[in-house]
Parts: structure tokens; sequence; C-alpha cells
């Protein structure tokens, strides 16, 4: 647990020492800001629905971003040797890292709550969906984490493992918009798998344990998947 | 202190270590010598348990790699070839968050940061990226990383490689220090390094064990007899290989020839017959200008071993 903490430490703090943190987080707040307040006085509505609704499919492209490096860094460099000799389990690096990166997508949320705290201001905000939504928020950005997590464990390549990344990210946002292609039966099956949909129930501020329950799940296949490949590696 | 039985490790088909059973005492400094793709860094590194063997265990003291890799890690440092530290971190950072994975908290931290930026001659770079260093200063915090728990057993590959000569000898001093309480293995292709740091060497092949012992023990068993140099004024070669070839404990005698005739001695193993050659010389009135004892350097006998056939 204390080893667990430590790689957290450092992991984390490696994200602000190098340029990394400040190039991805201004530009997601960037992007994000365009997109919610262009539409924003069109909707003359104090909901931050639309941020929500758009937040899914860009933490598909900025978390893969967050975590490439995670381990395809380590393998390429040669550290992971070091790292495995210290009197530290597998267990404790995966943990460690997971954590050092959703907290990195919690970071990053801090600066949008200025979004619904402008919007209280401008109208009456209901605050139901909103907490429920930073809620969503910071487990997709956990469940995205340990997605990119994984896609960085099958390479030591870091762009390949962004857009191994993405890809899964990016499937499991848009899969229940693609459901017309699929028969009729599996709709409801498929429809479950979908990450976005999940996301803008608890966004809709209605907490209910299916949707958690399917966030951690991700969490913990992903992690698990991520365990495999770097236990198969040895 | 450390018991190794039947290590074995295939890469897929390719046999890289192949039934390796050793047994290093406490105290020791063992070389593991060898040719490129020898099997060292493979062995090491089933020592120090980066991945495990395919079959053989490995024991440190009461523990063996399988159940208790933690504990034996605890036991270990262990300084991979060329350094790989993340290179955007501070040195100070570094060592501090290796201070921290090695469970040492508060004054003993800092005080332990201290002695080793003091022993490795770290004080002026401790605040400079280890990306930006040279690469002999990044092996110097490398050697602070291994060392940092005070660890019974250090384990280094090839810990002076591409560095300069004077960076070497600061090395080597550094190893010879630690070596005087601790158990240290390293693996060098370099032969004169072994020699002069080791008191053990093993000399591996193909993955298997060649030759293992002190550097005069090796050079005994394996070197045959010795070899004298001659170069004589006045004499004529045939009449050298009659005269001497009398004189038992000789295998063989050569000329080289030059402007002072060259004479090479060969001995069997174990004997000595260099006051019976000098006697015949001095019977005759030819002028004896050098009479050369030529100890069989580690070198040829590590390239006789190696040699692939």
């Amino acid at each position: 647990m204390r080893q667990t903490l430590h790689i957290f430490t450092k992991e984390f703090k490696d994200y602000f020492v190098s340029p990394i943190a400040y190039i991805v987080i201004s530009i997601f707040l960037l992007v994000v800001g365009w997109f919610f307040f262009a539409a924003f006085f069109l909707h003359n509505q104090a909901s931050l629905r639309n941020f929500f609704a758009l937040l899914p499919m860009i933490f598909a492209f900025v978390m893969p971003a967050v975590t490439m490096r995670l381990f395809a860094e380590e393998i390429h460099a040669g550290s992971y040797e070091i790292l495995l000799t210290l009197p530290v389990s597998l267990t404790n690096v995966i943990l460690g890292k997971f954590l050092a990166a959703s907290a990195f997508a919690a970071a990053m949320l801090v600066p949008t709550l200025a979004y619904p705290l402008t919007i209280s201001w401008m109208g009456s905000l209901d605050w139901g969906p909103a907490v429920g939504g930073y809620i969503g928020a910071v487990l997709l950005g956990a469940a995205f984490s340990a997605i990119g997590l994984f896609a960085s464990s099958l390479t030591r390549n870091q762009i390949v493992a962004f857009i191994i990344g993405v890809l899964i990210c990016f499937g499991l946002t848009m899969i229940d918009k693609m459901l017309f292609f699929v028969p009729r039966l599996l709709v409801g099956p498929i429809g479950y798998l979908g990450a976005d949909f999940h996301f803008q129930n608890i966004a809709r501020g209605i907490i209910d344990s299916r949707d958690i329950l399917y966030f951690l799940s991700i969490i913990f296949l992903s992690l698990y998947a991520a365990w495999l490949t770097m236990r198969e590696k040895e | 202190m450390i018991r190794v039985e039947e290590l074995t490790k295939y890469y897929d088909d390719f046999c890289a270590v192949d039934h390796i059973s050793l047994n290093i005492q406490k105290g020791e400094i063992l070389g593991i010598l060898g040719p490129n793709g020898a099997g060292k860094t493979t062995t090491l590194r089933m020592l120090t348990g980066y991945f495990p063997p395919t079959s053989g265990t490995i024991r440190v003291k009461d523990c063996f790699m399988e159940t208790d890799a933690l504990k034996i890690k605890n036991m270990m440092g262990y300084l991979p070839e060329s350094a790989p530290l993340y290179p955007s971190m501070l040195v100070f950072d570094y060592l501090d968050y290796v201070a921290a994975i090695r469970n040492l908290q508060g004054n003993a931290r800092s005080a332990r940061l201290k002695t080793l930026a003091e022993l490795c001659g770290l004080d002026q770079i401790m605040h400079r990226p280890i990306g930006e260093l040279s690469k002999g200063l990044k092996q110097r915090v490398g050697l602070a990383h291994a060392m940092m728990s005070d660890p019974e057993i250090l384990v280094l590959d090839e810990p002076t490689s591409g560095l300069d000569p004077n960076q070497i000898a600061e090395i080597r001093e550094i190893i010879r220090r630690i070596g005087k309480e601790k158990t240290v293995i390293l693996s060098t292709h370099i032969l004169s390094e072994a020699e002069a740091t080791c008191d053990r060497i093993m000399i591996l092949h193909r993955g298997k064990i060649v030759a293992d012992g002190g550097t005069d023990a090796i050079r005994q068993s394996l070197g045959g007899g010795r070899r004298l140099n001659l170069k004589l004024i006045g004499a004529d070669a045939g009449e050298v290989e009659k005269r001497l070839g009398t004189i038992a404990g000789i295998s063989r005698i050569r000329s080289t020839g030059g402007d002072m005739l060259g004479i090479q001695v060969e001995c069997e193993p174990g004997a000595d017959p260099r006051s019976e050659i000098y006697g015949k010389i001095k019977e005759t009135d030819w002028i004896l200008m050098e009479f050369v004892l030529e100890t069989q350097t580690l070198e040829s006998i590590f390239r006789e071993l190696t040699k692939e056939n």
C-alpha cells in the first residue's frame, strides 16, 4: 500500500514537472470551452448539459494522451528493469500509475468548475445534475485512464499506445450510437457497453449502482488486462 | 549467501542460460565474464528477480526467489546496464523516490542521501536532471541508487562500460570499497577489469560456465604450462634445439628468428626447467640477451575458452 502511494506521488509529480500537464490541460480547456460556450447562449439555459454531452468524446482523445507514456516509456527507456527490481510488486506499479492518471483527470476538471459557478450567477443552476456530472466525469476519467494504461502496456511505442487507447475509448463512447446496425436482439446488451450511455445517466443527476458498477468493471478489467500483459512480458 | 541451482532460461527456442549452478559466499566480489551474448545479463536479471528462470532455483539466504521475491529484492541493489534512469527527474528527486520505496523515512533518509552523495561524488549535480548528465555521472547516480538501502548484495551489470579511463578507475575504486563488506556480483567483458576488481571470476560462454575460480586458479588449471622467451646472440637455431631438447619438461622449442635469435620454449604443465636451460646455455659461448617467463594472460585463456568452433 505504501509502495503504491510512493509510485502514485512520483507519477503524479512527473506530469507537472514536464510540459505534458500544461499542454494537455490547456488544450482540454480550450476545446471544451469553445464547444460549450459557442452554443451556450443560443440555448439560453442555465445548465451544464452540453458540457457533459461532449465530455466523453473529448476524454476519449485526451486520456490516452495522458496515459500513453505510463508503461511504453518505461519499457522503451529500460527504467522498467530498475522499477521491477526495487521491492515493489507489479500490482503496486499498476495501481500507482492508474491512480496518478485518474488524479490527473480530476485535476484537469478542476478549472472547469468555473462553468457551474459563472452559470449559477447568470441563472438558476440545478446543482443535482452538475454534481452528478462531475462524479460521472471523474469515474469516466478513471475508466479511460485504466484503458489507456492497458494500451500503454501493449507496446513500447507511445504513439501506438495512444492510437490503441483512442480506438478503445472512442469505440466505447460511440458504440451506443451505432445501434441501428445491429440486430434488435443485441441492441440491449451492446447498448449497455456504451460508456457514454452510463455517463449520461449519472450526468442527469441519477446515481444508479448499475452505472457505477459499469465504470468499476471497466477499470478492473483494464487493469487486470494490463497486469496480465506485463506478467506475460516477463 | 546465494545458491543457484540448475538455472536455465530459454527465449522461445534460444537457450540463453544453460543449467548454471553456483554458490556465492558472503563478502565475495564475483566477476561474470563472457563475450557478447554469453548470457551474463540474463543471469543477472534472473538473480535480481526481473524475470523468472525457465527452470532452476535461486536461493538467497533462506528465501527462494519464487516465493519471497520481495524479501530478496529488499536485500539487493541492482544497477542495470547503462543505468536506465528516468531522464526527466532531478538527481535528488530520483534518489529521494528510491529512498521512499526502500522504506527510509525522515532523518534516516536525508542522512543516507548525504552519505551516498559523498561516496559517489554527487554533491555538485544533485539538482540537475538525470537526462543532462554525462555517462559517467549517470553511472554514479545509478550506483547510489543501487546502494540506497545499504544492501547486502550488490549486482552491477557492466558498471564501467562506456566510461573514460579516469571514470573507470573511480568506479572500480568505489566497487572495491563496497566489496570489503558486501557481496558484489558484476558482469563485464573487459578482462583487465575483472582481474583488477574481482576475487573470483566466472567465465560464461553460450550460457554455460566454462571456468570458475580465482584469477590465479583459473590461470593454473587452464593455462597449461609456462612459456619462456629467450634471445641469444651467436647461436644457431638447430644447435639450440639440439642442446635444449634433452631437458625434461620441455614440450616444444620454436625459433622465432630476428636479429638476435629468438627462441620460444613451451613447458609441460607444472614443470619449471629454467635452471637447466640456463645451465645448458652457460656451457656455450652464446650471449643470453633476454630470458623471460611469460605467464599466460587471462586474455589468452579467455579467447581459448570462448572460441567459436
